[in-house]
């Protein structure tokens, strides 16, 4: 590698756990994203029926967006760390015994 | 009251880059803040950096003047951390230094991706740097009273301090501190808005009487129109194209010794004249407000109002809340008046602009469709998805957000910096929905330009709301032009002078040669934004989305989860997506009409060019990297998130 980092980055064990589970999350994420765009261009006319507490279903889908944004973070991050511990531990183990 | 506030907080940030400027002295201080920043600090800054004039000025003015249309640009911006947070985050900080350039250079040390990167980064962000200058310009006149050229003046001069002085370190404090002002005081004024409640007859808090525009009723035979009240007199007529399938009639009438603009009505029932607003400048150079000479008391009034709520004419006083103000607003029985333009000549060769209203039931503003054609033409639809694209995937491929990457101490900091992002970013632009729509029933718009609507709901409530909202306004753009300029004299200084031209620098060369890439980088923001005075804010934010996804992303993405990828699949990629993107955008309808051109003749059909230039992006990449396997290079090779 050509360049160092800014900041010394110690090596991740959990690196490729982390990969795969964020591909699939951005997969999930692009889906119900796109399931919005197709839905404005399908059924724009469905987009204005009150859906939750007087919301129309525009409102209602885009709060959703986000909402579901940042849940789908903090899911990500517990799993995250509870692999980045696990791998501690297992380092841990690995130097003591 | 207003200009103290301002002041008292130009003066704070200055001083804060002085004394963070003593602790700034090498390269990785100046561009990456040390690489120390508290993820929860970064986060912030984070939504600082990101929460640009388009997003508080543009997106609530957008929403204020087409309701739902105006929202998704927010759940698309939103949507697009997604792809930060999920692909991007961890892999920028484990490959980077200081610039989008490192990241996509990591594996190769190639000139080609360093002089294609950085030029991707420069453009990007001249992009993105030109919207923000306008919306200075913009912001100065109500606030200080000052020209348009000054207030780009003023903004350049300040954020050229804060970038020369102490670099990213002063720039992530700034956008801290602009970040958390902004969604607290946002959310401050969403209150406002919700206890006010509804009212047809709005007169911002008994600072405005409320303008009741008048309606004449007028006999069209064989083509001539007379006005039935008596005094009135017509003078001219003139029929304007408002789109490519619909006209409108414009007829100015004559009485007591003034001359208006009224616009035609026809419906069963008979014909009416219906009043508008008109700003017109005169062959021989005056301009008039309304038929009479522009001066400080004649100005465009503002406007934007209810005419009925839930099918009544007087709504119950009193607050109201989040989810029935919504929901009230999305009612078919609710009725709002917008403003439209329409601009033509008159007969004597005037410039006249006309300012009409049109009564929108609330079940079509409150779903997409009145910007957006998505009951269009197939182009129509296309054009929607290219720009929901667009919003997608040029988040995570925008330069200076990349490099607050560089800023936390590690991988995990990267990420949980992005999910304070998120949060913070996503509940503001939450509030832009509530802001956006208080602007369109408050009659505090300025039907001249929408881009005011936050800061003028604002000072329906106050003198002090109002320093405070145009001081954070302020600072919003401080603090975005600051990343943009760090991001770009990054790649002046780090990518073209230190690695691609090989310049022999010691660490505080470095510095140097970065603050005077900020200086001129500063200088030419200034000149752009003096003569880009007038342009739309989002339209150029969106533009530099889809410059930024086309050029940055496809090398991003396949460099972190395709094997084969070469340096000269990578090159190629990102200068085919620079040319590519800027190509469509050059002769899209949107130019064309920006530029007083016929947008019919405009030889794309449409506006958004992601939904071309991202794949083709990454079809170059592919193929050119195929073309380009070297044996060594493929064992080496390994996907480096995999």
């Amino acid at each position: 590698m050509s360049h160092e980092p800014s900041a010394v980055v110690a090596e991740d064990a959990a690196a490729g756990y982390k990969t795969r589970l964020g591909v699939w999350m951005f997969i999930c994420y692009t889906l119900f994203y796109a399931g919005f765009v197709a839905l404005n261009l399908a059924s724009p006319r469905a987009m204005e029926s009150k859906v939750l507490a007087g919301l129309n279903l525009a409102t209602v889908y885009g709060f959703a967006l986000i909402v579901v944004a940042l849940i789908l973070a903090l899911i990500y991050d517990g799993l995250c760390r509870a692999r980045e511990e696990a791998a501690r531990v297992d380092a841990a183990e690995g130097d003591t015994n | 009251m207003t200009i103290i506030v301002f002041l008292v907080f130009v003066l704070f940030v200055l001083w804060m880059s002085f004394y963070l400027a003593r602790r700034t002295t090498t390269a990785a201080g100046y561009y990456a803040a040390h690489g120390q920043i508290h993820w929860g600090v970064n986060g912030i800054a984070f939504a600082g950096d990101y929460l640009s004039a388009a997003s508080f000025l543009g997106i609530c003015g957008m929403i204020a003047t087409v309701g739902y249309d105006g929202f998704l640009y927010s759940i698309g911006y939103l949507a697009g951390w997604i792809v930060a947070l999920f692909v991007v985050a961890e892999a920028m900080k484990r490959l980077g230094k200081y610039t989008f350039a490192d990241a996509v250079d990591a594996k190769y040390d190639s000139r080609g991706i360093k002089l294609a990167a950085a030029i991707s980064t420069l453009i990007v962000s001249v992009f993105y740097l030109i919207p923000q200058m306008v919306g200075a310009g913009v912001l100065v006149e109500p606030l200080l009273g000052l020209q348009h050229h000054w207030g780009v003046l003023m903004v350049g001069a300040v954020v050229i301090t804060i970038v020369a002085t102490a670099g990213m370190t002063s720039t992530t404090y700034v956008q801290f501190l602009k970040g958390l002002l902004l969604i607290i005081f946002s959310t401050v004024l969403v209150v406002a808005v919700l206890m006010r409640g509804f009212t047809t007859r709005p007169d911002q808090g008994g600072r405005e009487s409320f303008y009741e525009y008048q309606s004449l009723a007028a006999e069209e035979t064989g083509g001539q129109l007379t006005v039935s009240e008596p005094g009135w007199d017509v003078v001219e007529t003139q029929e304007v194209s408002l789109t490519a399938t619909a006209t409108a009639t414009f007829v100015k009438l004559a009485h007591g010794g003034a001359e208006t603009w009224w616009m035609v009505n026809r419906t069963p029932a008979g014909v009416t004249l219906e009043e508008t607003q008109s700003s017109v400048t005169t062959s021989d150079g005056r301009h008039l407000v309304n038929g009479a000479p522009a001066s400080e008391d004649n100005q465009l009034r503002q406007v934007g109002n209810l005419e009925q709520v839930r099918g009544q004419t007087n709504p119950p006083k009193g607050r109201t809340g989040p989810f029935a103000f919504l929901s009230a607003m999305a009612d078919e029985d609710t009725i709002v008046r917008r403003w439209q333009k329409a601009k033509f000549t008159d007969r004597n060769d005037g410039a006249v602009m006309v300012y009409y209203s049109a009564l929108t039931p609330g079940n079509r503003l409150m779903r997409p469709g009145l910007k957006f054609k998505v009951e269009g033409s197939p182009i129509d639809k296309l054009d929607f998805i290219s720009l929901m694209l667009a919003l997608f995937c040029g988040t995570a491929a925008l330069p200076h957000i990349l490099i607050r990457y560089y800023t936390v101490p590690d991988q995990a900091s990267a990420r949980k910096s992005t999910i304070v992002a998120i949060a913070a970013i996503g509940f503001f632009y939450i509030l832009t929905l509530y802001m956006g729509l208080g602007a369109t029933i408050n009659g505090v718009l300025n039907p001249a330009d929408n881009n005011m609507a936050g800061p003028l709901l604002a000072r329906s409530f106050g003198g002090l709301l109002f320093a405070i909202i145009s001081a954070i306004a302020f600072a919003t753009i401080l603090g975005t032009v600051s990343g943009l300029i760090v991001a770009a004299s990054g790649a002046v200084a780090h990518d073209l002078c230190d690695r691609y031209l090989k310049m022999k620098m010691d660490d505080r060369g470095k510095v140097r040669i970065g603050k005077i890439a900020a200086v001129v980088v500063g200088a030419f923001a200034i000149v752009l934004g003096i003569l880009f005075k007038g342009m739309n804010v989002s339209f150029l934010v969106g533009l530099a989305f889809a410059i930024a996804a086309s050029a940055n992303l496809p090398a991003l993405l396949m460099l972190l989860f395709w094997a084969k990828t070469t340096a000269k699949g990578i090159t190629a990629s990102i200068f085919v997506g620079i040319v590519s993107a800027l190509t469509l955008i050059g002769f899209s309808p949107a130019v064309y009409t920006q530029f007083g051109l016929d947008p019919a003749t405009a030889p794309i059909p449409f506006s958004n060019p992601g939904i071309i230039s991202i794949p083709l992006s990454f079809a170059v990449l592919i193929v050119v990297s195929l073309l380009t396997q070297e044996p060594k290079r493929e064992a080496d090779a390994e996907p480096e998130a995999a």
